[in-house]
This record gives structure tokens, sequence and C-alpha cells, in this order.
């Protein structure tokens, strides 16, 4: 019996483990298999929610529009993103928005090798909206839970000195030389972040 | 577990192999009788195990099997395992189009307990179920995908009509997160004006009753996504105008100002899209039919998530 293929989670990651997710893979042969990143922290993922702060945008294409957008979380890492013809409703959000502004954006990550070799890890994004600071905070805390979720089950898996039974795990542990430990400080430096302004109005105006 | 109550299973398993294995009542409570006494298997799993080891035995496959009635009638909300043979008197709550000529028909059965889909196999070859009717329904298999637990008719299946009426219990389920998607068929949309058809049209036309008037309706075909799992919500014409605050009236003007009934699709993406939500309401297949809807728009305490990234 035919089932319609089942929709991608969107997973919750902040940019400084997003942009290390170099390593990209499918599950299948078929070519119109999906492909994901792998995140260092041992998950897959396909589709990515993000929401923070639009910084800048740009017109850097040579002959179409190819808008790029710098979205800015807590930690001031930087997700990129580019919408072309293809994503005509991003790319007219792009062009119109006026920076700075808080923006959710649900997309797919795409992995681009530059000239010396580097991987850039950016978004193709299939909405961009404007949200309100309270929906920022909220995918914070949100996104810290996830990672944290994510560095547990990293450890766990590989606690003891057996084979690393979870397959994502293994292949980060396998793919990356990247200490879970990075992104548990993103975590604790976003989080700082958002109790500061939180529990401390006045201080954080100053 | 008394000897008369083995000796009823044993009988009941006897008779689902008379006609095929030369074994007798006495055979059967043995077996039955060293996995519950000596093993200290409960008497279903004993029943399952022995009736498989016949099964081999005779070259038979489970479905092949005649009822004696000795499957347990159950509810629908206890349905919590795959493959179980089981009895249920639930009432049809929903027929659905199936999706593929395998199917001869797919819906939802409903008791007081809540509901639960079902499908019937074209080549089991049995009698249409009626909408709204209540059955009583022997030896009927158990099956999950994704959590989500289904029953199918088969060849073997009794189905009995029942004089009186059930009634079906709700099953709300609340589910947070972002919405990240507004799929297409949201928006502005016509359904098909036929009696009992409602079905939504393409470009003016009905699936079924070709080029027709169609009645102005709104609805959203939404995915709530909170990093872990996707849940796919429909709103409702009422559901949708408490959440978007656009009355049909008013989206019926704004596609006549745009002359494109896209634009409320789009409006509603623009206010929507990338906010949390909470919304509780029944499932029916793989949606979430939105009853309720709030917008998580209270702030959230980081401190003690804070506290667990210190902690690790």
């Amino acid at each position: 019996m035919s089932t319609a293929p089942t929709r991608e989670v969107a997973r919750r990651v902040f940019a400084r483990e997003f942009n290390d997710a170099t390593y990209t893979f499918t599950e299948s042969d078929d070519e119109r298999a999906p492909v994901y990143v792998l995140l260092p922290t041992g998950q897959r993922a396909n589709r990515v929610f993000v929401v923070g702060t639009l910084t800048e945008t740009e017109d850097v294409g040579e002959d179409a529009e190819y808008w790029q957008g710098r979205v800015v979380d807590p930690n001031g890492d930087t997700f990129f993103t580019y919408a072309g013809q293809y994503q005509p409703d991003a790319a007219a959000v792009l062009r119109d928005l006026e920076p700075p502004a808080y923006v959710a954006m649900v997309g797919k990550p795409r992995t681009y090798e530059t000239d010396d070799g580097d991987v850039n890890v950016s978004i193709r994004p299939e909405s961009i909206t404007t949200v309100d600071e309270a929906t920022r905070d909220r995918w914070v805390v949100e996104t810290a839970e996830r990672t944290l979720d994510r560095i547990e089950r990293f450890q766990d898996a590989t606690a003891d000195g057996d084979a690393v039974t979870d397959e994502y795990v293994a292949m980060a542990t396998e793919e990356y030389d990247l200490p879970v430990e990075n992104y548990r400080r993103a975590v604790v430096d976003a989080l700082e972040d958002a109790d500061t302004e939180a529990g401390e109005p006045e201080a954080a105006a100053d | 577990m008394t000897e008369t109550d083995l000796r009823t299973h044993a009988e009941a398993i006897h008779d689902q192999f008379a006609d095929r294995l030369d074994i007798t009542v006495e055979d059967v409570e043995d077996r039955l009788e060293t996995l519950v006494s000596e093993y200290k298997v409960p008497v279903s799993e004993a029943r399952r195990s022995v009736t498989n080891t016949y099964l081999d035995q005779a070259g038979m496959e489970r479905e092949e099997l005649a009822t004696g009635g000795g499957n347990e009638t159950v509810q629908v909300a206890d349905v919590d395992a795959p493959e179980e043979w089981i009895d249920l008197t639930a009432k049809v709550v929903e027929l659905w189009e199936p999706r593929s000529d395998a199917v001869a028909q797919v819906g939802l059965l409903g008791d007081e307990t809540g509901t639960i889909k079902f499908t019937k196999w074209a080549k089991s070859d049995l009698p249409a179920l009626e909408a709204d009717q209540v059955y009583h329904l022997r030896n009927v298999v158990t099956d999950e995908y994704q959590g989500r637990f289904s029953v199918k008719l088969n060849r073997t299946t009794q189905i009995e009509e029942r004089e009186a009426d059930l009634e079906v219990g709700d099953q709300d389920v609340t589910v947070e997160g972002a919405l990240v998607d507004i799929q297409s068929g949201s928006g502005l949309i016509k359904r098909c004006p036929e009696e009992g058809c409602t079905r939504v049209l393409q470009n003016g036309r009905c699936s079924e009753h070709g080029e027709v008037e169609g009645e102005f309706d709104l609805r959203i075909k939404g995915v709530l996504d909170d990093g872990e799992e996707v849940t796919e919500v429909i709103f409702d014409q009422a559901a949708t105008e408490a959440l978007t605050g656009t009355e049909l009236e008013e989206a019926k003007e704004m596609a006549m100002d745009a002359l494109d009934t896209g634009i409320v699709a789009d409006e509603m993406r623009d206010q929507l899209l990338g906010r949390y939500y909470r919304v509780t309401g029944p499932t029916m297949g793989r949606y979430l039919l939105a009853n309720e809807t709030e917008q998580l728009h209270e702030p959230v305490d980081p401190e003690p998530t804070l506290i667990r990234a210190r902690s690790i």
C-alpha cells in the first residue's frame, strides 16, 4: 500500500552547531531521497526551524535576484540564508524587510564547498516571517532543551567503551572531531543572555 | 486460573483445528497446562503459543483460523499492541475515501473509550459497513503505524449489526509546537455543493461530480512541529476564524479585491507561520482537528534549562 512520505521534523539548533554540520548524506540511493546534514551532537537534520534577528540583507545575485540574509542567534552566531527565484516568497521578504527584525525561518540545510575547501552551511528557506520577541525567547529555550537532549544522548551513547549503538551518534564520532562541550557552552551562553534580559531589564539597558 | 477455564480455552483451540489436525481436547489442555502451571505464562500467551504450534503443524496461516469466538472483546482505548486478534463492538464514525484499490473501506470506528482507524481489504470480500451503524466485529487484527493503532478486517471477520446505539467518546489530544507550514488547500477554498459530498474543488472541479458551482469555505491545513515530532492540524472554518480573526465574508472580499483567492492563504502565512501554538482536539487519521487553539505567548523562564545545562 502506498503511504505518503512522512514529513521531516524541523530540528532546533543554535548557529554554532549548525555551521559545524558540514557532513551530508542520504539514507537511500533513490535520487529523490532526502538529504540530511549531520549535526555534530549526533542527529540528522533535513529541515530546521530558527528564530533570530535578521541583521542584514543583500542581493548577491549576478543576473537574477539572489538574496542573502544573516540571521543572528543570542550567541551572536549567524545563520546564513539564500533565497532566489525558486523561493519567491522568502526572497520577497528579504527584499522588503528592513533589518533589524526578529524573523522565524523554516528551511532546508544546504552545504557549499568554497574554493579553498571550506564547507559553508546555509539555509534554503521555505518560509520567513516576522515575529515578536516573545516568540524569539521561546525558541531560545526550546532550542536549548533540544540541544541538551541531543548532548545527553550523545554522552550516554559514548559513555562506556563499548561500540556506539546510536546510528547518528556513531556517525558523528566518525565524521567529526568536535567536542559536544562546545554546544553545551553555546546553550549556557544563550540562556544566560536570555536570563539577563528577563531578570534584570534595568541592568541590561545600560 | 481454574481447570475449567483452561478446558474452555482448550476446547476453543481444538475446535479451530479439529478438521485439520488429529488432536484431542486433552492434548490441547495438556499443552496449555504445561505453559500456565510450569512456565507461569499468562493464559493469553499460552493460548497464542499453543495456537502457533498447531498452525505450524497444520501449515496454516493465522488468518485462516475459523473463530470459535475465542478472542477477547476489547474497547478501542485498550488496543495497545499490534497483531492481536480481538473482537470489538463499535460504531462506524467516519468512512473515508480509500486511496488504494486493495482497500474496500477505510474509516473510523468508535466506542465509549475513543476512536480507532479501521481498514477492510477488498480481497476479504466482506459486506459493506454503514456509517453510524453499531457492529459487533469478531476476529479483527490490530496494527500499528508510527505509534498509532488501527484494526484490520479480514476474510475471517464476522460482522453483526447491533441495535443499540453507542456514545462515542472523544479522545482529545493536545499538541504544542511552532506552526512551520500552511499547506496548499488552505485559506479560502471552494467545496462541492452536492448532497453529502463537500469535496474541495480543484480548479472549479470536484473529483466526483465534475464542474460545479462551489461553495466558499475557510480552512487551514497546518503543520505543528516541536522539534521532535510533526502533527498535521486541520482548522475548520470556525477554528480558522478564531485563529486569524478573519471571517469568511471578509476573506471573500479580500479575494474579490485582489482577484485572487490565494491572497487569503498568503495573509494567513504571514500572520501565523513561525509562531508557537497549543492545539487541542480529536484526531482523525493522521490529522488533529483543532477545537481549541491558543498562541503560546507567555514568557518562558530560562532558569530551569540553564540549571540543566550547567549540570551536564
